[in-house]
């Protein structure tokens, strides 16, 4: 048994290094004072101060900030509500839309906007990524509102409509509150899903809206510097913080996915 | 009951209607250009035409999906790309199973931290996960020199990693390796250790064991993983587009040129279709077997 779990724990240890050896070189050569993500010449944060001096940069980051608060209040209202709606009624169309925009290829969803956005006659921009992104995130908040909801004790609703709660004053008063945690959590994954998409938003933006994952995409094409790397790794910082937070509210609902 | 039936419908309604218009109607949409002419200036043609005669004709074709069937290239593409897509499910299940399997054994108090530390570089943003490789893989990368002299010792010549096949394998399974660990965590996690006690009892080996009682048993779970790596995997285009070069395209890379450099909708339309009534089929395909498994034990 001894024998065995050794094998077991190097294989996944490893299996921990191929994981976060990438995203820690990344992180590194950030600092390095070097052009080429090679050798370690010495440190600098440079490719930070140049960050903060590249207007589309900025730009890209302002955009990606904005859809991204947006997107995530909308689909966490709707995404909610779909939620809610799941939980308490039988409901046949819902759950399957719910669901399908996660499960599909993202390519699909891409080029089905793009071609849906054109034929209404929408200008590709920063409007047609928002409504773009709220698509792909009322499903996961939808997902761990209903987790949430399920593990609720439904007796608590029914003492208050007892006591002579309204139906509205028992959500508002009994479950909203319960439920809070799980809403906030969705929120932040909606927030982390959409400024990081790359797929839908690369086809719905159009030839002039940039967003920071687009802004990377180009650099990562067209001439790679450690910026690239500055701006990762203060990505990786927002998201991990994102998280920490989601995950003090919300413990589990990380597993949604 | 009235007030209920409101209520459902204030509700569900919000939700439903959004994901009507901005998901249900524009999938149809894309199934429907399948159908179409191009335009002369990419895009769509119009379904309907006015001829000088004052009718209309009916502008619909199968030509899109005979292109796709006469041209072997396509095909070609397609396996290529189911090719890449089964080579990352079964890298991932090759790393992903003893991890998963660690975890699930390791003591409670330790498994959410082991499995959040699994989740958390998946919600890093993904093409920063990609650019890593890109580093890693690229030709001043010191781990490529190591390698190249590693195999320069038995006389082989040094070899190129980024932009080849390999790189765009290597990314995907970076990529999707969590998708393989979760399910087959939750699966593993709740088998009764009392079967390997037993089998212990009755003589059985440590391969015995996991070959014989904890493998079989993990099934559903190795189907799981498999649609979620698998499906994602066989029509993403971003990784062999940053890492793959001209060698390691795969069919999502052929969907957005058609869409937005070809600008050849219709041709573009066809593709998606068939790569999604692919993953659908797939997806369908685990689900019944996974069930008729369950079924039978």
């Amino acid at each position: 048994m001894k024998r065995r779990s050794l094998w077991l724990w190097a294989a996944a240890v490893l299996a921990y290094v191929f994981l976060y050896a990438p995203l820690v070189i990344v992180v590194v050569y950030s600092f390095n004072d070097s052009r080429l993500n090679a050798q370690w010449v010495g440190f600098t944060l440079d490719w930070y101060r140049k960050l903060f001096a590249d207007e589309e940069m900025l730009t890209a980051a302002r955009n990606s900030l904005v859809i991204g608060l947006v997107a995530s209040i909308v689909s966490t209202a709707l995404g909610t509500m779909a939620g809610y709606a799941m939980y308490r009624y039988k409901l046949r169309l819902l759950p399957i839309l719910v669901v399908a925009p996660i499960a599909i290829p993202e390519i699909l969803m891409g080029v089905s906007l793009l071609i849906f956005f054109v034929g209404i006659n929408l200008t590709l921009g920063l409007i047609s990524i928002t409504l773009a992104h709220i698509a792909f995130c009322i499903g996961f908040v939808a997902i761990v509102v209903r987790s949430r909801l399920a593990g609720m004790d439904e007796s608590l609703v029914e003492a208050a409509r007892d006591l002579g709660a309204t139906p509205w004053g028992a959500f508002r008063l009994i479950t909203l509150p319960l439920i809070m945690p799980g809403v906030i959590a969705g929120a932040l994954m909606a927030f982390t899903l959409s400024i990081d998409d790359f797929v839908v938003t690369y086809f719905t933006a159009g030839a002039d809206a940039l967003t920071l994952p687009l802004k990377i995409y180009t650099m990562v094409k067209i001439s790679v510097t450690p910026e690239v790397n500055a701006v990762s790794t203060l990505l990786m910082l927002l998201t991990l913080a994102l998280i920490v937070v989601a995950s003090r509210l919300a413990p589990g609902a990380l597993r949604g996915r | 009951m009235r007030e209920r039936a409101l209520n459902k419908w204030l509700i569900g309604a919000p939700p439903l209607l959004y994901l009507v218009v901005f998901f249900a109607i524009p999938t149809l949409i894309m199934v429907a250009a399948s159908f179409r002419y191009a335009g002369d200036f990419g895009g769509l043609a119009p379904v309907f035409e006015r001829s000088e005669d004052g009718g209309t004709t009916l502008n619909l074709t199968l030509e899109n999906y005979q292109r796709f069937f006469s041209d072997a290239l396509y095909a070609q593409l397609f396996l290529k790309s189911f090719g890449y897509a089964v080579l990352t499910t079964v890298f991932c299940l090759l790393i992903g199973y003893p991890l998963a399997m660690l975890i699930a054994r390791s003591p409670k108090r330790h498994r959410d931290l082991l499995v959040l530390l699994v989740i958390l570089p998946f919600w890093s943003n993904f093409l920063i996960r990609v650019y890593a490789w890109m580093i890693i893989l690229g030709p001043q990368s010191v781990f490529v020199a190591a390698f190249n002299s590693l195999i320069g010792l038995a006389g082989l010549q040094p070899m190129r990693l980024l932009f080849t096949p390999f790189a765009v394998v290597v990314g995907l399974v970076y990529v999707h390796l969590p998708f393989m660990v979760l399910p087959l965590y939750a699966n593993l996690e709740k088998h009764d250790p009392a079967l390997l006690d037993a089998a212990q009892d009755l003589g059985a080996s440590a391969w015995q064991r996991f070959w014989r009682v904890t493998f079989p048993l993990s099934l559903p779970g190795v189907f799981a993983g498999g649609a979620l790596v698998f499906i994602p995997a066989f029509g993403i285009f971003a990784i062999p587009d940053i890492l793959g070069g001209t060698t390691g395209i795969m069919i999502g890379n052929v969907i957005k040129q058609q869409f937005l450099d070809t600008r050849d909708w219709p041709f573009g339309s066809v593709l998606s279709m068939i790569l999604t009534l692919t993953a659908i089929a797939l997806a369908a395909a685990t689900a019944w077997y996974a069930r008729r498994e369950r079924a039978l034990a």
